[in-house]
């Protein structure tokens, strides 16, 4: 089989292209080129470029690097960007993934007749009840199913994830055992776009225009100050200007008025979440959702509810009330042994 | 698996000539002194070198000791347009398709872009008022020949535009892409540095020529043992230098022939694309343009996968040139040039030299186009 593997120059890819490449496969490793501005973390630096085309030659594949940087700006940037401006919090790396990852470049392997797209995530993609879809990575603690739930119909015929029947000790063990520059690099853990030195508001804050808010308790006493409105975030409860006292949180951000509403975290619970932006794995999924667990953030805990459709999306009625998710957030239902990907879509504003 | 391969790539570097390599061969071994020393093998180096100036000189039509040798076109580029305004002051001026090594010491310096017309020559009227509107202009860059697309400016018009509104202005032209294909003694007629670099005329990597004229003085880049009479220190690359002698000295005695065989057979093949792909155009077709370089813009396709899949079938061409990632950037030069950006995705840069062949261009044609054919059938980027 010809597999194009997109490599990060992390230790996760590095193995998935090694591991590729001993199952007698055709291995072309790829870089691609994301953003283009400056930073130092993540998956864009000419040092992981370096490491991803190190890993290559010394396996002996091919490299390639593709620049993406001007799709990437489009989908994932400038998207970003605006959803602060509008007061959501967005999920970049689902972005990444929706729109060049398992979009453009899927799309640009099979033109140039690749059989096969690898990445280096923590998933696996399985036959449950006669049809494919994603499951959850061996290793529970670095699962990356919920980042990559959006891949679907033909595409997951078409995407492999070689290390997502590892667990991350026995990555890290068999880069190392294949003498692999990579084994002992650390995990990325940030969006790649953003400097460490300069961090979210630095980078927003070049690009958009902050306004500082007021902090009101629920009985509309002022309460303190926040200096950048789009910044806070559902469910906040540090750089209030709050001091001590009780364990209060963001329950309301009212972006129009630059107020925002603080409270005790029974504030936050809820019995429903709409979302839109719906994905199914094949197209009548849709219709056969019902009973799912929902997982609301990158490794975040699981709620059983029921999800109704409605006319633009879907209703989650929770089994039990939950705390608020963040509008902009991703959820991703999940079957009843929690293992396979059923559908997904975004927390509505 | 790999075919051999077919190189399409000679404005990028070209294959050592087989001149270049006997000389460094005979002078690399037996002459390894230190030019600058006081002894007999020094003096041998001293030699080499001395004769290898008188050749360059030759081929350049200007004197022996306005030739500086360097390491190479970047250096070339940047000790004309630093050297002039560290020394003089004023301002940088330099044309918006020039080459990054020129483009980015004129933008360091914050200096003036001048426009390009559509076939990517500078615009003379604006040259003209730029010059005119500022009195401190200290060096104004027009390249020779543009390396993306092949076109070749009227340095005539330059030098006459800007002797008349900057005449104190060094005048640099950086004829890297020009060696090949122009006689350099018109091109040196007209200007006050001309830059060259040996890899891109089958001389080694890593050499260069600036010719500087008598009276005109640059800030030295490099300073150290006062070598090239003090406009560039630096122990001389003998081996270098004579390999860079050498293979000017086939270039030019090729010249002519060169340019009538390849530029039929560019031509050949850009007819034949052209022909067989609807989405295939010429770049700057109608311009003066050098008979090595073929440019064409695939529209609704990504010149990262056209060269990918060229790549596979043993084709090596290029697009524009690449960031420190290895990634292609977007061409500065198509886009001064006004080419939409769906246009510039799908550029691809074809260079023939030396060792091209007829039968390398039949094969690489027909790999082209069926290359191209299959991306515009697989329905090309969203």
């Amino acid at each position: 089989m010809k597999v194009l593997v997109a490599m990060s120059g992390g230790v996760d890819s590095s193995v998935a292209a090694l591991v590729l490449r001993d199952q007698g496969h055709d291995v072309t490793g790829v870089t691609m080129r994301l953003w283009g501005g400056e930073s130092d973390t993540g998956c864009c630096s000419v040092s992981d470029v370096d490491d991803a085309r190190r890993v290559a030659q010394q396996i002996g594949i091919d490299h390639l690097v593709f620049n993406f940087s001007e799709a990437f700006d489009e989908a994932v940037v400038a998207p970003y960007v605006a959803a602060h401006v509008a007061g959501t919090t967005p999920n970049p790396c689902i972005e990444c993934n929706r729109h060049l990852k398992f979009s453009a470049l899927i799309e640009r392997a099979r033109r140039l007749g690749f059989d096969a797209v690898a990445t280096g995530h923590h998933a696996r993609i399985e036959s449950v009840d006669g049809r494919r879809r994603v499951c959850r990575g061996a290793d529970e603690n670095k699962d990356q199913s919920y980042v990559v739930h959006m891949i679907c119909g033909a595409d997951l015929d078409y995407v492999v994830f070689p290390v997502g029947t590892m667990s991350k000790a026995d990555v890290r063990a068999v880069a190392a055992r294949a003498g692999l520059r990579t084994a002992a690099k650390p995990d990325s853990q940030d969006v790649c776009f953003i400097g460490s030195r300069t961090g979210r508001a630095g980078f927003l804050g070049s690009r958009m225009e902050f306004h500082a808010g007021e902090v009101r308790d629920e009985s509309g006493r002022a309460v303190g100050e926040v200096p950048a409105v789009e910044l806070v975030t559902l469910g906040q409860r540090r750089g209030l200007g709050l001091g001590g006292g009780d364990k209060r949180y963001v329950v309301a951000i009212d972006l129009p008025s630059r107020r925002v509403t603080v409270g005790g975290d029974e504030h936050l619970l809820v019995g429903t979440t709409r979302v839109v932006g719906l994905v199914w794995p094949h197209a009548d999924d849709a219709a056969r959702v019902a009973e799912v667990l929902v997982q609301g953030s990158a490794h975040g805990a699981r709620a059983g509810a029921r999800v109704t459709l409605a006319d633009d999306g879907a209703e989650i009625v929770w089994d039990a009330p939950q705390r608020r998710i963040s509008p902009g957030q991703s959820v991703v239902f999940y079957d009843a042994s929690d293992t396979a990907v059923l559908g997904g879509g975004i927390v509505a504003g | 698996m790999v075919r051999p391969s077919i190189y399409l790539d000679h404005a990028a570097t070209a294959p050592l000539r087989a001149e270049a390599r006997g000389a460094m061969e005979r002078h690399g071994d037996m002459v390894f002194a230190n030019p600058s020393g006081a002894h007999r093998a020094s003096r041998e180096a001293r030699t080499a070198i001395d004769e290898a100036r008188d050749s360059v000189a030759g081929a350049i039509g200007c004197a022996p000791g306005e030739v500086v040798f360097t390491s190479g076109g970047t250096e070339g580029a940047n000790s004309a347009v630093l050297g002039a305004v560290r020394r003089h002051g004023g301002t940088a001026v330099c044309a918006a398709s020039e080459h990054h090594a020129v483009l980015h010491c004129v933008e360091h310096v914050g200096g003036e872009v001048v426009a390009v017309d559509a076939t990517g020559r500078v615009d003379l009227d604006h040259l003209s008022s730029v010059l005119a509107a500022r009195n401190d202009v200290s060096v104004v860059s027009v390249m020779a020949v543009n390396n993306e697309t092949g076109v070749v400016n009227d340095l005539a018009a330059v030098s006459q535009v800007v002797r008349q509104h900057a005449p104190g202005a060094v005048l640099h032209t950086d004829a890297v892409q020009a060696a090949c294909w122009l006689e350099l003694a018109p091109l040196w007629e007209r200007v006050d540095v001309l830059t060259l670099s040996a890899h891109k005329f089958g001389g080694p990597k890593g050499t260069g020529i600036m010719a500087v004229r008598e009276g005109v003085h640059l800030e030295p880049l490099l300073m150290g043992g006062g070598q090239e009479r003090d406009r560039r220190s630096g122990t001389h690359n003998v081996a270098g230098i004579v390999g860079t002698a050498a293979a000017l000295e086939t270039t030019v005695r090729d010249r002519a022939v060169e340019c009538a065989r390849l530029g039929a057979l560019r031509d050949e093949m850009t007819g034949r694309i052209t022909a067989a792909l609807a989405c295939a155009t010429e770049t700057a077709a109608g311009a003066p343009r050098i008979p090595g370089t073929a440019h064409l813009c695939f529209e609704g396709i990504e010149n990262e996968e056209l060269l990918y899949l060229l790549d596979l079938e043993g084709v090596c061409a290029s697009a524009a040139s690449a960031c420190a990632s290895g990634a292609m950037e977007p061409s500065h030069v198509l886009a001064a040039m006004g080419i939409p950006r769906e246009r510039v995705r799908g550029s691809l840069r074809l260079s023939l030299g030396h060792t091209t062949t007829a039968a390398e261009i039949a094969e690489a044609t027909g790999i082209i186009v069926a290359a191209a054919q299959r991306l515009a059938t697989a329905g090309g980027p969203r």
